[in-house]
């Protein structure tokens, strides 16, 4: 046993730098710019931080099951944004000039939310569930597929209009603060909800040690009697469950929406997952560390912004982070082979 | 100038929890066959692939056309001239013949200033290759229209394209038939003429002592001798590999078999070339064989019927009852369950601690409130196969990719202790790991058996399946030929119906 301790718990700094590289990154950097500009500190910058986080998050997480089992989906972006203009387009104002059915009462809107979360689990979710695993259509390709078909749904159903006039209710709820309290969005309590929920499926169920075993070894898991077919179309419906509640975030908090809403959000996702320790080799990540990978970007982009750095740059420096990141995931791979 | 053309000196190499190589020597002659032979596990191939620098050797010297050299990866051996013809084959099935002969030595041609691939000399001096080795291929159709043992071929007949000035064949005849061997030792007789040393791994002793110039012994990792293949016999080979008498190996018997209760009828394989026609029945508590060469389809029967593979008929009776067994989850719900050959490929979950990969299969046993998993239940089970198989580990939470073969095996059989299968299939349950692990795991088979599991082993280790079953059952090429038992059970009789329909 003390053999054990110290072989374990040995203290080597440079495997302490790389595995909490991102730790140390993202509060060096937010000293650095507290010190240039105070205001980076304040309750409104912080709350926006929130916000803003709190949505890619739930994109990341509903992206992170398909991740672990070695699959990917490309459609998520264009799913969230399908499901932003479903939510937009049922929640207008009765007295909105151009609203897109005039006739239409709003609905109450947890129940729209609920709705949209069921439907796009039994429709998108369970299609690319069965692209991939009975047609056997490698992940990447056949959700790109359903990318594209689902940007196409979204431009009919919108008529390429933006769609404003939200309800008051929608929108304030998006805007507003948890109790009253100015620090806490409610955008970020849906997703500490949602990042609970995930945590205990992921490591208190059957559901998530299944999901890490096909991850590990596919034809391990199915020796072992996983269905494998089944949790990988499970993972896509809670996938595509998880985007349409991040649609219905995101329009709320837009005030309104196009067919354009979270175009491109997928690779953010991925890389922010990836950031976070799921390992692109399968078969690991944590709710935690989805959840670092994800606020490095966006403290990032923040930082960025108050540093009046241009915009330009920062595309540039986002990339920089994402394949020095990866890089440094692989290394650690490598290392213990 | 030494008389030999390669020396191999004390070469030494460990794995994580085994010495794989200790202070092994070869010394091989220019035209001569040099058989190299050992039980499984002896280190045969890890010497061979320290030679051609699939391995790093941790020790020791290697003395190539007398001078020494370091052998950095394969594609510096087959520059030095030396080549190796893999037990696993790894063909491109998808392109030509020639394309896999010429693979990564493709001739070229310029047009101008450019360097593009010469097809038409590469498949005229593929094609010329092939017809001065008597192979009847064409040398422009696809690798992948030819059978296993016609691939090995070709693979041999790249080894010889090489104009290598040492082969090594590792285990080649394991796929072929009695024709196709005949084959083989005229191709190896031609290069032997022409002054190329060849190096020669097979298990099967008339082809050692038919091809052979000399022979070495290796064990356990040790260099046991040398010998000119005209002083040796099978008995003395055997006395040399396995070192002890053979009754040390094995643990005794304490199992009774008692009545007929597996059963398995008619199955047939979707595929041409594999099972057909397989019906046997095992009964509770018995330890039932499965023996045969490689390609006899055990594995495949097997797979087949814990639902893995496709079927054209077959059916699967316990106590009486059909069972319904599409796929692997019917099979385990039916308390039937497979430990596979493969163990890295299908068996272990590298990255996943050895508590994950116990419970993997049991996940429904240890609920709470019907969602919930209970890890403390789940503790309890794995510590207690940690206690029971004396698991090797640090602790439960060590990823499985960090112990050795013997440990990862015992884990694998952990998981299905955990499940408390009926039937217990057992593929290779042996392979790769060290003589005192297996002792430990024969000993496992035999306490399960006695507590009236019905266990079914398939080996391709003949003392094995002798060593420790009740009754032991031939296959050769997809069927069943016959089932031995007592008298029956010896090497002999098993060899005679592994070759049942070969040649």
């Amino acid at each position: 046993m003390s053999e054990k301790v110290s072989k374990e718990k040995k203290f080597d700094i440079v495997q302490f730098l790389v595995n909490n590289a991102l730790i140390i990154l993202i509060v060096s950097s937010a000293i650095f710019v507290g010190l240039q500009n105070p205001r980076f500190f304040s309750m409104a910058n912080i709350k926006n931080l929130l916000a803003n986080t709190s949505v890619r998050m739930v994109i990341a997480l509903g992206i992170s099951g398909v991740l672990i089992m070695r699959n990917n989906d490309l459609s998520a972006g264009r799913q969230v944004g399908l499901a932003g203009c479903i939510c937009a387009t049922l929640l207008q104002r009765a007295d909105y000039a151009s609203k897109v059915y005039p006739n239409l009462t709003p609905p109450n809107m947890w129940l729209v939310c609920i709705l949209v979360m069921i439907g796009f689990a039994l429709t998108f979710g369970v299609i690319n569930g069965l692209v991939v695993t009975k047609l056997h259509v490698p992940a990447f390709i056949g959700t790109y597929g359903m990318q594209t078909i689902v940007y196409g749904i979204a431009l009919i159903f919108t008529g390429a209009q933006p769609i404003g006039g939200l309800i008051n209710e929608y929108t304030e709820w998006a805007s507003g603060s948890f109790l009253g309290i100015q620090l806490i969005p409610n955008l970020a309590i849906i997703t500490a909800i949602v990042m609970l929920v995930m945590w205990f499926l992921y490591n208190h169920t059957p559901y998530g040690k299944k999901m890490y075993a096909i991850g590990g070894n596919p034809d391990a898991a199915e020796v072992s009697g996983i269905n494998t077919t089944r949790m990988t179309i499970v993972s896509y419906m809670i996938a595509a469950a998880l985007f349409a509640l991040a649609g219905f975030m995101l329009a709320a908090k837009a005030g309104g929406t196009s067919s354009n809403l979270a175009n491109g959000y997928e690779l953010f996702a991925i890389a922010g997952c990836t950031i976070g320790g799921v390992s692109v080799n399968g078969g690991t990540g944590k709710v935690s560390g989805i959840l670092m990978g994800v606020l490095v970007f966006e403290i990032l982009k923040i930082e960025m912004t108050f540093l009046g750095i241009d915009t330009a740059w920062t595309y540039i420096v986002q990339g920089i982070v994402i394949v020095v990141a990866i890089a440094l995931d692989i290394r650690k791979y490598i290392a213990k082979k | 100038m030494s008389e030999y053309i390669l020396e191999m000196k004390d070469i030494c190499k460990s794995f994580p929890g085994v010495k794989a190589l200790d202070h092994v020597s070869l010394q091989l002659k220019p035209g001569h066959v040099h058989s190299l032979m050992g039980e499984n596990g002896a280190g045969k191939s890890t010497l061979m692939k320290c030679l051609f620098g699939i391995y790093k050797k941790d020790e020791g010297q290697i003395i190539y056309d007398g001078e020494e050299v370091t052998i950095s990866d394969p594609f510096d051996a087959l520059q030095k001239g030396i080549a190796m013809v893999h037990q696993e084959l790894m063909p491109i099935r998808d392109r030509s013949i020639a394309e896999n002969i010429y693979c990564g030595r493709y001739p070229v041609k310029k047009i101008g200033p450019i360097k593009v691939i010469d097809h038409e000399k590469m498949n005229s001096d593929a094609q010329a290759l092939l017809d001065d080795l008597g192979l009847g291929f064409k040398a422009t159709e696809k690798l992948g229209t030819l059978t296993a043992s016609q691939m090995q071929l070709v693979e041999i007949a790249k080894a010889v394209s090489a104009d290598a000035k040492i082969i090594i064949l590792d285990e080649p005849t394991s796929s072929l038939t009695l024709k196709e061997v005949d084959k083989l030792f005229e191709i190896i007789r031609r290069l032997t003429a022409k002054g190329c040393g060849v190096i020669y791994i097979s298990h099967k002793m008339d082809e050692i002592l038919q091809i052979s110039d000399e022979v070495t012994i290796m064990r356990d990792g040790q260099y046991i001798g040398t010998w000119p293949s005209d002083e040796l016999t099978t008995e003395f080979i055997i006395a040399k590999e396995v070192g002890r008498e053979l009754k040390d190996l094995y643990p005794p018997k304490i199992n009774t078999p008692g009545e007929t209760i597996f059963e398995v009828k008619d199955f047939d394989s979707v595929l041409d070339n594999s099972f057909k026609d397989c019906s046997f029945s095992v009964r509770k508590g018995e330890i039932f064989g499965v023996a045969g060469l490689v390609g006899a389809q055990r594995t495949e029967l097997m797979e087949a019927i814990y639902g893995l593979r496709g079927i054209t008929s077959g059916t699967v009776y316990y106590n009486g009852q059909t069972l319904k067994i599409k796929n692997p989850e019917d099979a385990i719900n039916n308390g039937i369950a497979l430990i596979t050959e493969d163990r890295r490929g299908n068996g272990i979950f590298g990255v996943l601690s050895i508590s994950d990969n116990v419970a993997v299969a049991s996940l429904n046993d240890y609920l709470l409130f019907r969602v919930m998993l209970d890890h403390k239940k789940i503790g309890e089970v794995v510590d207690k196969s940690i206690q029971e198989l004396s698991i090797k580990t640090p602790s439960a939470k060590t990823q499985i990719k960090n112990l050795s073969g013997g440990n990862q095996q015992k884990v694998i059989i952990s998981r299905w202790l955990a499940k408390e299968p009926e039937v217990l299939i057992m593929d290779e349950p042996t392979r790769g790991i060290d003589v005192g692990a297996k002792y430990e795991i024969y000993s496992i088979i035999g306490r399960l058996a006695s507590e009236g599991k019905t266990i079914i082993v398939v080996s391709s280790e003949m003392p094995e399946l002798i060593g420790i079953c009740d009754r032991i059952m031939v296959m050769c090429e997809g069927r069943i030929t016959g089932i031995v038992e007592g008298e029956d059970m010896n090497q002999e009789k098993i060899m005679e119906l592994s070759t049942k329909f070969m040649g």
